[in-house]
């Protein structure tokens, strides 16, 4: 039986690691050069790997993950450097991109671990050169050992804009200023639900207070207004405190998030269903909890199945990968089984309460002006895709896909991953219906832009 | 914009040219850091916009990042390592 594994993040590496203790050698595939996913992924080797220095206290996880992944190679097809651009669930073939070679292969069963990435709200101003996503002010720092810029505010609200702050602060790149659009009264309020979480709800209080305790401007409770600046300089960010004041920081870049959204473009194309999950504010690919989807031969885990974080990518690749041997008959350690189920669901509830504590700013995204680009690839801004859905009583795209026809929202090199997630709250303002209401904009091969000549073959 | 190095700024110096003018950069730099620390201000500017690009999400997705490189062809800067002697130009 031939397995296909996509993704050597935490959730790719252990599922690659049990079903190699099955006996089987999967074919295991990864865009970038040498594993480890997001969170875990290392720098070129001409810099220092110091795992302390690098993951700080996730270090023991991160070393134990590589030296996992570093010893699965050798038991598997390992394809470095190779990008997965569709997948054929039905004649269960994967078209693939290495080195400019494009190649057709074949897989019995499939497994996506593919991840996720920042989920934006555009701001007037956040396409100039200096504002990046909260996730590559992380990955300039961690895998380059640069810091976006000299001035820098991190704006959004999640887990990773806190770790962020900490961890320029560390590195000795303190941030300008970190501004939380949601109000620290909100926060508060929805703690207690996050004592589930254990340490990973202690390491997030201690960025917060390490942060503050350093003198670094928090502002929470905020209202983002204008990135100014001119060319390829940013200058400053204008910005609403939670008391409505009007305000502006000097700096000379910007990096902002709020929450990651799953990078499902292959579970999509391999014809896995979506719904929109009303906590998370996302369409997720359906999936029960061991990553079985309703089409026999696909299973998804980790943060492209549904935003979990590392710990429950880890638990959640072993459990999908164990899932699969057992649907096609192989004995598998029910013990183990039920011990990743329990961990699971009880990190699935710690998932929910952050969730709610860090939510999705949904007003914000609705209230972007007329004049401000929200599809990035094609210049497409929240008038023209206003202009698309026309009035409630008139309206002429009552659904993404249609405004996508209309606006080329989506359509772009991206394919709506960076405007996706705003560009359903502008539409959806603009019917005065309900954002899950509205659909989703559908995935096309090849995921990510391929040489031409190899996508028409 | 400008990628501010902050720790193991003393490797092996590499030399590309950006548009014809020298940059500067490290081994084991992406190009995208080479370009960005080594003062380039911007990539290739977004044509329907017509404004300047410097990337966006630095993990190969957001394809804001395009450059040109002579023998490559067209790559993103973020996934693409910088190498000695790389002519590189905007699009
Ligand atoms: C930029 C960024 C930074 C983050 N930093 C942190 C952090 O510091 N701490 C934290 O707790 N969480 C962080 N996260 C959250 C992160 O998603 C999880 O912690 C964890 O990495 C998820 O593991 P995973 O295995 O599901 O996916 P990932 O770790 O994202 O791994 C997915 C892998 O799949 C590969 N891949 C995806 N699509 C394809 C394809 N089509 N073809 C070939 N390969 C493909 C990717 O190259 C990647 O290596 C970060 C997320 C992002 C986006
Ligand atoms: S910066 Fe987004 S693809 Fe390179």
């Amino acid at each position: 039986m031939k397995v296909a594994v996509v993704g050597a993040g935490p959730a790719g590496v252990r599922a690659v690691e049990q079903l190699v203790a099955a006996g089987l050698t999967p074919l295991w595939l990864d865009e970038a050069p040498d594993g480890g996913g997001r969170i875990y992924q290392r720098p070129p080797a001409q810099l220092s790997r110091d795992a302390r220095r690098l993951y700080g206290f996730e270090a023991k996880r991160a070393t134990a993950l590589h030296a996992t992944l570093d010893a699965l190679k050798a038991h598997a097809d390992w394809r470095p450097n190779t990008l997965v651009w569709h997948i054929d669930p039905h004649r269960r073939r994967l078209e693939v991109l290495s080195a400019g070679t494009q190649a057709t292969l074949d897989f019995d069963a499939a497994l996506l671990c593919t991840g996720a990435m920042d989920r934006v709200v555009p701001v007037p101003g956040w396409t100039r050169p200096g504002v990046t996503t909260l996730g590559a002010a992380q990955i300039a720092l961690k895998t380059q050992g640069c810091a976006i810029g000299d001035k820098v505010v991190l704006l959004g609200t999640g887990p990773l804009l806190w770790l962020l702050a900490y961890q320029y602060l560390k590195a000795g790149a303190r941030p300008a200023a970190v501004l939380d659009t949601t109000a620290f009264a909100h926060k508060a309020r929805h703690a207690p639900g996050l004592l589930a979480g254990g340490a990973v709800f202690w390491k997030g209080l201690y960025y917060m207070a390490a942060v503050r305790a350093a003198g670094v401007p928090v502002y929470e409770g905020v209202r983002p207004r204008a990135i100014t600046g001119a060319g390829d300089q940013v200058s400053g960010l204008a910005f609403e405190t939670a008391r409505g004041a009007a305000r502006t920081l000097a700096c000379d870049a910007v990096a902002l998030g709020w929450g990651l959204k799953p990078e499902a473009q292959l579970a999509d194309l391999a014809g896995v269903p979506f719904r929109f999950d009303a906590d998370q504010h996302n369409w997720l690919p359906e999936r029960d909890i061991a990553g079985r989807t309703p089409v026999p031969g696909i299973y998804l885990a980790g943060d492209g199945a549904g935003i979990g974080g590392a710990d429950v990518a880890e638990r959640a690749g072993a459990r999908a990968a164990l899932a699969l041997l057992e649907d096609t008959g192989r004995p598998v350690p029910q013990d183990t089984v039920a011990a990743l189920d329990a961990a699971l669901a009880r990190l699935a509830g710690f998932r929910t309460a952050l969730e709610r504590t860090f939510p999705f700013p949904a007003d914000l995204a609705r209230a972007v002006p007329d004049a401000t680009l929200v599809c990035r690839c094609e210049a497409i801004t929240a008038g023209d895709l206003r202009a698309a859905g026309g009035t409630p009583a008139t309206g002429t795209a009552r659904e993404l896909n249609r405004a996508k026809a209309f606006t080329r929202l989506g359509m772009g090199r991206c394919q709506g991953r960076v405007c996706g997630p705003a560009g359903a709250e502008i539409l959806a303002a603009a019917l005065n219906r309900e954002v899950a209401a509205i659909g989703r904009l559908r995935g096309q091969p090849p995921v990510k832009p391929v040489p031409l000549a190899e996508a028409a073959e | 914009m400008r990628l501010k190095r902050l720790r193991d700024a003393g490797r092996a110096p590499i030399a590309l040219t950006l548009d014809g003018a020298p940059v500067s950069a490290q081994d084991g730099d992406t190009l995208l850091t080479a370009l960005l620390a080594g003062g380039a201000g911007h990539l290739s500017p977004n044509l329907f916009a017509q404004e300047p690009r410097a990337g966006f999400c630095h993990m190969g997705a957001c394809q804001d990042c395009w450059v040109a490189v002579d023998g490559l062809g067209r790559v993103r800067a973020c996934a693409t390592p910088a190498a000695d002697g790389m002519v590189v130009r905007r699009l």
